[in-house]
């Protein structure tokens, strides 16, 4: 017989679940979902190691756990904590972490070039998403940004060092998905980036995917640089027979053509199944894949304008209130009055309509 | 005169040498602890001293030895920290310089006490000819049958090896310098889990500063509880300070932390009061990552008591108007010394220092280096006080390591004690490339000092 598995209680803004133990909070709070759940910059959930780096996703912790029920000292990354049975974390609730998460955008945002009308992550920039959703108005930084030497690293692959916010998701990428990691970050402090030793290109079948994974518009695609805006394209899934990876991938078009292949992605914005190289870069005809059908993009993406896919229609409340019954007039008013009868047309009357109009005799049958 | 443990010899002659050393009594501690007492039983000692980590924060050091995990079949470290790199700090490096032996002793008996048979020790690559010494010493030890295989016949094996850093500050951080030790990227870890459970190459490891683990000596000689005798309350035992500044006799001193700070400056067994006959402004007492105390906070507490070089003491009042023991990296300011500047200097250093690993330290570091640069040319405004008070604001407590709140607290407390020199220094900004603030009132509630016995 299989033993039942103990789940912790824990408590997210006020909603209790209960989850296994070893996860993490944030994965607790995007179980709950909606606002519950912290933003992540840096943290993938594929990714062994990623995580605690960019604090976007700091929480309080009111209590620790019922056993031992004291608070937290610090704001902790959820990403990267436990829970405990009987925690009770504090996210959009806590002033403090709302707070810090301010200063975090701040200072994400204070070497940002933000070029965004020439950036082609524009439209999907998680930095854009997390700037509108929790930073401040304005900048108080008056001096220059921070700038990088260009650095080529191959055909495919555009890296843009400036906009880079050195989540380490590309480095965890090509360490655990490609036979031999060739980037990785140089120098330290605020000088420190993403480059190869010495101007190597990244060559490898699944190296791609450092685009997917690249929350900010640092590592794009060369094959789609500049050639379309993401939401004035359709999104759809497709796939086909590839002998190095799934071949299930989301197409980019705008009729019949293909502008770009990325990987589908999940709710949080991760990328569900890896692809390679000879899918993103080198299938760009429709005639190459089989076609399932339109991506299901969360409404307040832009990618979605104008044609929403998850929009909930209002419903007629009463008869779910009534248990499927429906209402039952107790007076219809037809039955009492003389106006508006239901064979009365009150358009075909010239002028305005009097108590004459509405007499019994004057209606035609 | 202060009791000295860890000085007492010193001065001899020739100390340096094995032979020497061991004339003077050295070793004995390993002869005792490996025929007399069990690994608990130094453990335990060590708890009873209650002696607390010398590398800053403080934490009892018996307490970590307890806390390393012990599963089956995997082996256990004891790892060195000599990345003595806080500037104003130098403690460590005397010690090592010096008296070598102390440390390779004091490494032999707490990895017999923690069962760590690879013992590390990882020096700042700028102590290049330390590491010479101490490998001489290490040597030494070897060939005279402290390390090795079946150290004095009790079957237990050591080796000590020097690991030389590559001159990053971050790398004292405990977990940085076990990534770097492992020969990656200087990166602080993500805790839990502690190293205690999970440390160098994932098995437990414990890292203790350089002075802890050359206190175990004389812990091990004298008993727990005689050393827990020395110093008063929870500050027990002796702790070596660097003092450096403006004073005559800058050095590295041994005190038994029942001595006043104002003793400590001002009397002549110590740094021998202000250089030049000026006058107390303002002190670091432990190192440039604790908040700067002005005088008047410095030789009394807020509650009128004299302040006492121990850990309680300095903290008392809490970071309003109160400091930390820290490293015991002394640093004095004399009325001539200018604090925008100073932190300036600061906060170059801790820009320069961020790994650049998480956000807030990566750019904030770097930010109020600029503001400060600007208000140190006279180029500031008034709301850049606020704005940086606001961005230290934001990176204390929200950095996954220390280094984040050490790069916040001295810029905190520049504003808090100091705030009009800041505010003159932008209402005045061509006098203030002249000449300096000067002393202001930090010092006027001060009788005159009177140099201690």
């Amino acid at each position: 017989m299989a033993e039942e598995k103990k789940l912790f209680k824990v408590t997210i803004d006020n909603i209790t679940i209960e989850v296994e133990p070893g996860t993490t909070i944030l994965n607790a709070a995007r179980k709950i979902g909606g606002e519950v759940a912290p933003p992540a910059m840096c943290y993938y959930s594929t990714l062994k190691g990623s995580g605690g780096k960019c604090r976007t996703c700091l929480v309080e912790v009111a209590a620790g756990s019922t056993a031992d029920p004291r608070p937290m000292p610090k704001l902790v990354a959820s990403c990267r904590t436990n829970v405990m049975d009987g925690m009770i974390v504090k996210n959009i609730t806590s002033e403090k972490a709302l707070d810090a998460r301010k200063g975090i955008v701040e200072f994400l945002l204070i070497n940002h070039p933000l070029d965004c009308p020439i950036c082609d992550q524009a439209g999907e920039c998680y930095l854009q998403d997390l700037s509108y959703e929790h930073g401040e108005e304005g900048t108080r930084y008056e001096f220059k940004r921070r700038t990088f030497e260009k650095h080529d690293i191959g055909p495919y692959i555009q890296l843009h060092m400036t906009r880079c916010i050195l989540c380490y998701r590309c480095v965890y990428v090509a360490d655990q998905l490609t036979q031999k990691r060739e980037h990785g970050i140089l120098d330290r402090g605020d000088q420190s980036e993403i480059a190869t030793y010495i101007h190597k290109a990244l060559e490898n079948d699944f190296i791609g995917n450092v685009i997917d994974v690249c929350p900010v518009g640092a590592l794009t695609d060369k094959t789609f640089r500049f050639k379309n805006r993401v939401w004035f394209l359709k999104p759809q899934d497709a796939h086909r027979d590839c002998p190095k990876c799934s071949g299930r991938v989301t197409l980019w078009n705008r009729g019949d053509e293909v502008f770009r292949v990325t990987a589908r992605k999940d709710q949080w914005g991760e990328v569900q199944e890896f692809i390679c190289n000879e899918c993103r870069f080198e299938k760009k005809k429709t005639a190459d894949w089989v076609i399932e059908g339109p991506t299901r993009i969360s409404r307040h993406s832009v990618i979605s304008q104008g044609h929403y896919v998850d929009t909930v229609e209002p419903r007629e409340t009463l008869p779910a209130v009534m248990g499927g019954r429906k209402p039952k007039l107790l007076m219809d008013i037809n039955n009492v009055s003389e106006v508006n009868r239901p064979g009365i047309d009150l358009s075909e009357i010239q002028g305005p309509a009097h108590s004459m109009d509405f007499d019994s005799e004057n209606i035609k049958p | 005169m202060g009791r000295k443990l860890l000085l007492e010899k010193a001065q001899v002659e020739g100390i340096r040498n094995y032979d020497v050393y061991r004339r003077e009594g050295g070793y004995r501690s390993v002869e005792k602890a490996f025929k007399e007492m069990s690994p608990d039983q130094i453990t335990d000692e060590v708890k009873k001293s209650g002696l607390r980590g010398r590398g800053g924060a403080g934490f009892p050091a018996g307490m970590k030895w307890s806390f390393i995990a012990k599963p089956e079949g995997v082996p256990r470290h004891l790892v060195c920290n000599a990345d003595e790199s806080e500037p104003g700090t130098f403690k460590d490096r005397f010690l090592m310089e010096f008296i070598p032996h102390l440390l390779i002793e004091g490494l032999i008996v707490s990895s017999y006490a923690l069962g760590s048979h690879l013992t590390y020790i990882y020096i700042r690559g700028e102590y290049s000819w330390i590491i010479d010494i101490l490998e001489t010493a290490i040597g030494e030890a070897k060939s005279n049958g402290w390390l090795g295989e079946n150290i004095l016949g009790t079957g237990f094996n050591l080796e000590i090896y020097i690991h030389r850093g590559a001159g990053a500050y971050i790398c004292g951080e405990e977990t940085a310098l076990l990534e770097s030790l492992e020969g990656k990227r200087g990166l602080p870890r993500i805790k839990p889990p502690f190293p205690a459970v999970k440390g160098v190459w994932d098995r437990p490891t414990v890292v203790n500063n350089v002075e802890t683990l050359a206190a175990v000596v004389p812990i091990i000689l004298m008993g727990g509880e005689e050393y827990a005798k020395i110093g008063v309350g929870k500050s027990t035992g002796t702790k070596l300070i660097s003092a450096c500044g403006n004073i005559n006799k800058p050095g590295v001193y041994e005190i038994d932390m029942t001595i006043s700070v104002e003793d400590f400056i001002y009397s002549d067994e110590y740094c021998g009061g202000i250089a030049n006959g000026k006058k107390l402004k303002a002190c670091i007492p432990g190192g440039s990552s604790v908040p700067i105390l002005p005088a008047n906070l410095l030789l009394k507490t807020a509650k009128g008591e004299k302040r006492i070089m121990n850990y309680e003491s300095l903290s008392d009042g809490g970071f309003a108007k109160g400091s930390m023991m820290g490293s015991g990296g002394f640093i004095v300011l004399d009325e001539d010394q200018c604090v925008v500047k100073h932190t300036y200097t600061l906060a170059r250093f801790y820009r320069h220092e961020s790994c650049g690993q998480c956000s807030p330290c990566r750019e904030g570091t770097g930010w109020m280096e600029k503001i400060l640069k600007n208000i140190e040319t006279g180029k500031g405004k008034m709301s850049d006080i606020d704005l940086l008070w606001d961005i230290q604001r934001r990176i204390e407590g929200n950095t996954i390591c220390p280094l984040g709140d050490a790069a916040a607290w001295p810029v905190a407390a520049a504003i808090r004690h100091f705030r009009d020199e800041f505010e003159w220094h932008i209402l005045n900004p061509e006098e203030s490339q002249i000449r300096n603030y000067g002393l202001a009132h930090y010092a006027d509630p001060l009788e005159p000092a009177v140099a201690a016995v």
